[in-house]
This record gives C-alpha cells, sequence and structure tokens, in this order.
C-alpha cells in the first residue's frame, strides 16, 4: 500500500489521521524517511511531536519553515505553530497599523491560541501554503492530535462558517448605518438579542468582537471560501488519506467512522495502518498449549500461561482488524520501546503486505 | 480538618483509559454508599456503553445504584442559564437564530468551559429544595461529583477558567460565575485525578500537567497508572519440547520481562505521587469488569 503510493509519482500528499495516542506522527514520520530515501524531495508537517521524535528530525520550538533533517537527503521537517501561521496570514494581508490592532484583541487572541478549530484549519492553511510553493514532489501530514479524526475535516469549515455566518455580518454592519435595524421585521428580536448578549457578557464583549471580526474580515476576505478550497485540495488526484489506528475498540471504531466519511465525502483512502499489533507468538494453539502444560514443570506451565494469555490478546485484536473496511490494511507489530530515532523509523516495515 | 475533596476532575493522555477510571471512580464512591453524580463534558458518549446505555442525555439520570449519570452539552447548559437568569424563552431562540449560541460553545472557548464546568460548580453546591448558591446548611444532594474532563494537553486551561475568560468577558453574570467557578477549582472540595500508562509519552505528560495545575494553585489527587503488567516469575525451563516452539516461548517470556522491566522504570518517575496501580484487563471493558476496578479502587 505504501510502495504503491510512493512508486506513483503522482501522489503529491499524504494524511496521516487516526484518533490521539495511535503513532499517527511516527507513521507521518516513517512514511516521510522512506519516500525520501526513494529520492522525492519530502517534507514531514508535524503537529505536536514526542520529544525525542522532534529531536531525531531535528526540530525544535523554532522549526516553522521547512528545515533539512540531518543525514537524510531530500528529508525535510517543520512544526505546525498555529497561532505563529495566524499571525502570518494576518501580516501578510493587512497593513501594519491594522495588523497590530487584530494582533492585540483579545478575542484575537483567545480565537488563534486555543480555539479547538484553529489547529486544524491552520494545518490546512499550511499545506495550502506548501503546496502553492511547489518546491516539494511529496507533503506528508500528521494531523492535529483532536480526540476525533473526523476533527481534521470538520473544524475548517466549522471556523470558516462561523466567521461568515449571521451573527458576524449583522455584528460587523456598522451601527451607524443602521445596521443594527438591519431587516425590520427582524427589529424586536434583534433588540432583545442584543440586550440579552450585553447583559450576559458585558458590554464591552460585543465591542470587542465586533472591532475584531471588522478587522479580520478585510484581511481574509472569506474564511469560508478559503476553507472550502482548502477542502477541495484534499479531493485532488494527488492527494491520499492513511487512516491510523491501534488494536483496541474506541482507536478502531475512530477509524471505521473516519472511513465511512471519506467515503461519503468521495475522498481517497488509501488505507488503514494499524500500529501496535501483537507480535508473532509460538505456533501452538490454547487447546496444544493446554495438552502441552499436563507434566510440564512449573516453569514452562508458567510461560503456557503466559502464551495463552497472549493468544487472547491477539485474537481479540484480529477481530477487531478484520472487522475494518479499507481497500488496503498494513500491520505494523508493536516495537516494544518508543520510536525515537531515525534508525527506529526505518525498522519500521512500511512494505509489508496488505490484508 | 480540611474537608475531604466532593469534586474529583479526571483527565490524562487520550488513549490512557481516561473514561473507564472516571466511571470506574465513581462507582467506588456509589458502591461505598455515597450519592455520586458522574459528569460527561465532550459529548463523546463514551460512557453510556460503560453502564449499558446507548447514550447519557443532558439531565441526570440512575446509571447504577447512587449513581447517577448526565453528558454535560454547552448549546443546552447555555440555553439553560439563560432561561434561568433572564426567563428570555424568546431572547434563547433569537439567540439560537443569530447563531449565538454556536459562537458561544465553539468559538470562544472559555466561555464553553464556564457552561461545563458550571454544571459541575451547581451540582457539588447543591442542596436538597433549595437552589444552588443558598446559604442553608444541610446535607449535601451528591456527595461526591466525579467529571470525565478534557485530556490532560488542555486540563489547566480548562480548569483555570478565570483567566481564560479575563479577557474576553470583563464584566457582567458570565464573568462573576466564572470568578464563583474558579474559587471553587482552586479550593479543597476539588481534586485532579491524573490517569496515565506505564509508558514514556504518556508518564511526561502527567508529569507536565502535574506542574502544570500545581502552578496554578489546583489540588493534585491520584495518578491512576492504568494497563499495569503484574511481575511474574519466569523460570528457565528445561522440558523436552519441540525446539522451535520452545525458542518461541522463550521469546515471549523475554519480551514480558523486557515489558516488566521498562513499566517499572517509567513508574519510578512517579514516586512522589500518590500512584493507583490498575492492573491490565486484557479485555474490553464490561460493566463486570468496571464493578472490579472499583472494587480495587475502593480497597486502595
Amino acid at each position: 500500500m505504501i510502495s504503491e503510493l510512493l512508486n506513483d509519482p503522482e501522489t503529491r500528499v499524504i494524511l496521516c489521521c487516526g484518533s490521539g495516542g495511535v503513532g499517527k506522527t511516527t507513521t507521518a514520520a516513517a512514511i516521510a524517511l522512506k519516500a525520501a530515501e526513494q529520492g522525492r524531495k519530502t517534507v514531514v508537517l508535524t503537529i505536536d511531536p514526542a520529544r525525542r521524535l522532534a529531536q531525531a528530525l531535528g526540530l525544535n520550538e523554532l522549526s516553522f519553515e521547512p528545515r533539512a533533517v540531518k543525514d537524510v537527503s531530500n528529508l525535510y521537517a517543520m512544526q505546525l505553530d498555529m497561532k505563529r501561521t495566524f499571525d502570518e496570514i494576518v501580516l501578510t494581508h493587512a497593513d501594519a497599523k491594522r495588523a497590530r490592532t487584530i494582533l492585540e484583541n483579545p478575542f484575537y487572541i483567545s480565537l488563534s491560541s486555543s480555539f479547538a478549530g484553529t489547529q486544524e484549519y491552520m494545518a490546512m492553511e499550511k499545506l495550502g501554503q506548501l503546496l502553492a510553493s511547489k518546491e516539494w514532489d511529496l507533503i506528508v501530514v500528521d494531523t492535529p492530535p483532536s480526540r476525533s479524526a473526523l476533527d481534521f475535516l470538520d473544524a475548517p469549515a466549522r471556523l470558516g462558517s462561523f466567521l461568515d455566518g449571521r451573527l458576524i455580518k449583522f455584528l460587523t454592519t456598522p451601527a451607524k448605518a443602521g445596521g443594527w435595524a438591519l431587516t425590520r421585521i427582524l427589529n424586536a428580536g434583534i433588540q432583545l438579542f442584543a440586550s440579552t448578549v450585553s447583559k450576559i457578557l458585558g458590554g464591552e464583549f460585543l465591542a470587542d468582537i465586533s472591532a475584531f471580526v471588522a478587522a479580520l474580515d478585510s484581511v481574509f476576505g472569506g474564511f469560508r471560501k478559503r476553507a472550502d478550497e482548502t477542502y477541495k485540495l484534499l479531493k485532488a488526484p494527488g492527494s491520499a488519506f492513511i487512516v491510523v489506528a491501534i488494536p483496541e475498540r474506541d482507536p478502531i471504531r475512530e477509524a471505521e467512522f473516519f472511513i465511512e466519511r471519506l467515503l461519503s465525502e468521495g475522498m481517497p483512502l488509501a488505507g488503514v495502518i494499524v500500529n501496535r499489533v501483537s507480535p508473532t507468538l509460538a505456533p501452538l494453539t490454547i487447546a496444544a498449549s493446554k495438552e502441552l502444560s499436563k507434566g510440564a514443570s512449573p516453569e514452562l506451565m508458567a510461560a503456557l500461561e503466559l502464551h495463552m494469555e497472549n493468544l487472547r490478546v491477539k485474537s481479540n485484536e484480529d477481530r477487531l482488524i478484520k472487522a475494518i473496511k479499507s481497500p488496503a490494511l498494513l500491520r505494523i507489530e508493536d516495537a516494544g520501546a518508543e520510536i525515537s530515532d531515525l534508525a527506529g523509523l526505518r525498522s519500521i516495515n512500511l512494505s509489508g503486505n496488505s490484508l | 480538618m480540611s474537608p475531604a475533596p466532593r469534586l474529583h476532575v479526571v483527565t490524562g493522555k487520550g488513549g490512557t483509559g481516561k473514561t473507564t477510571l472516571a466511571a470506574a471512580l465513581a462507582l467506588s464512591f456509589a458502591q461505598a454508599g455515597a450519592k455520586t453524580l458522574l459528569l460527561e463534558v465532550e459529548g463523546r458518549a463514551g460512557l453510556a456503553p460503560l453502564f449499558g446505555r446507548g447514550d447519557l442525555p443532558y439531565q441526570e439520570v440512575e446509571i447504577a445504584e447512587n449513581l447517577w449519570g448526565m453528558s454535560v452539552d454547552p448549546r443546552e447548559a447555555l440555553l439553560e442559564y439563560i432561561e434561568m437568569y433572564y426567563k428570555a424563552g424568546a431572547a434563547g431562540r433569537a439567540l439560537a437564530k443569530f447563531g449565538v449560541i454556536d459562537f458561544a460553545t465553539t468559538i470562544a472557548p472559555g466561555l464553553r468551559d464556564v457552561l461545563l464546568t458550571g454544571k459541575a460548580y451547581e451540582a457539588v453546591r447543591r442542596r436538597p429544595g433549595k437552589k444552588s448558591g443558598s446559604t442553608f446548611e444541610g446535607p449535601w444532594v451528591y456527595d461526591a461529583v466525579v467529571m470525565d474532563a478534557p485530556p490532560t494537553g488542555r486540563i489547566g486551561k480548562f480548569l483555570d477558567i478565570n483567566a481564560q475568560l479575563a479577557s474576553l468577558a470583563k464584566v457582567g453574570p458570565i464573568r462573576k460565575q466564572a470568578e464563583s467557578i474558579s474559587e471553587l477549582m482552586h479550593s479543597e472540595m476539588t481534586t485532579v485525578h491524573i490517569v496515565t500508562l506505564p509508558e514514556e509519552m504518556p508518564i511526561q505528560e502527567s508529569l507536565e500537567a502535574i506542574t502544570e495545575l500545581r502552578c496554578l494553585g489546583i489540588q493534585v489527587g491520584h495518578v491512576f497508572v492504568n494497563q499495569m503488567h503484574e511481575e511474574k516469575e519466569f523460570g528457565t525451563f528445561s522440558d523436552l519440547i519441540d525446539s522451535a516452539i520452545a525458542t518461541a516461548l522463550r521469546t515471549e517470556v523475554d519480551r514480558y520481562r523486557k515489558r516488566v522491566t521498562r513499566q517499572q522504570e517509567q513508574l519510578k518517575l512517579l514516586k512522589n505521587f500518590d500512584v493507583i496501580e490498575i492492573a491490565h484487563m486484557g479485555e474490553e471493558i464490561s460493566f463486570e469488569i468496571l464493578e472490579f476496578i472499583a472494587t480495587g479502587l475502593r480497597e486502595a
């Protein structure tokens, strides 16, 4: 599955998605490394790499632009800093004075650093920028560590539609121009609405958000439009989704939701990678183990007990994995230790057989 | 003597079993005879299946003996809030129409968190027959409230409501409510339990969360180390069996030993904390398993 993807020169973007804690970043890094070693100029965009993996990729707190990974030609890595990406958009599109007004607005600070969807929006934004630069043969994206993999698809549109929504239009229509009485029929409702907002949140809140949105709107044009455009990029030929999971109930369920969604949206699912699968066990069924334990030494008995427990875990895993409906599926055995260097990434067997 | 905490906030890195432990902790209180409320705040319906239900509604329902559960939805909470303070049904509908509800619940995170924690605040302080905030000194409605909270990466921000909201809502009732909630979160009534696994990344993240919470002046309770593999004695066997099978079995034993060694090394990093170990269950969490963990927690 991965080999086919990497051998296809048309593949430009690989997105690794899945719920938190399933090894997305490691998987993304391993795919990028393999691509680079095949001679493709590759950048891996990570969101929140574990410290030691970040070190292995030569990333530090300041790596917000692609940086060459030491000792690997063609491989570049970068981290997403959502606030910085947001700030950059503001600084590129607004004059200095206007930019400052926006950057200092309390609402902007909150939105740019802590809104749950900002990270996803900015990851898409960064991906768009990387693609537009035409510098890369391949971009591998590690999606944000949200609880649900679906957030990656939904959050940008949610942020976009909010910022383009009726409330914002209403708030940004200058009061002087009679905007607050925009539609006469709705007038009473609006009055009630405005007074309730002021009562609950304080008048200043309205003023702040209003100022923020007015300034931002002129900078960004349509948020929604922007989000939609990046969304389309994901459907374009050359993009491929890899769904990452581990063989436990909840991550597999998340993976299944995500696969259904990709299919219903006509998005290109390349396959599923299941990390941390039990390693190969002794070729001995539970029945045979029981048979063997008759008359066995206490030491062998203990080993057989462990083996039978391992068999039960493995059969549970198999049952979960078999339920996944995917064109291709790759199992990665549990490495036993955390992967934190290039050698570890290389040891991940991505060319394993499908299904 | 300081009063025992009554609000138990359970957090942990994704995939560590935070929801299971929140449920088990609540169940252990309920088993001990304490009337307990279990709150879910992220609307992911993770709790319901543990109690054999499809989902949890936005209202308190009895899910086991002595145990009530509900899923706090920020939209519902805001509408309820508006109703409560303003008797403004029409305004509520207008707000919904203009997207203010979406605004509050998605884009202003501080506000959303006030609404989510607000329910816990109200439940912890509820007295029979009285509204919250009354000075009536009687028994509490709930002896304990357990919250399945956001993951460790966001927990500091989530609980430090006041700081979060400070720059957004400067006056008004939401602001006042945030201050009251903040007071509760920083008091001895509240304790935060961390769920982790005996592995490098979850332990690191837990240590960071503990430091952050302590800096904020929020009390840290137990550290639940989930999925612990027990130390077992394995001697070297010399039975006459097929050599390929013998080698493979030895590999399995060896792998297990290494795993336990790694796990013990990680556990050492937590030696200064109140650690409770939970055994690896090796199967899906059912209500029976949940009861088993709860019983273990009571004894710990």
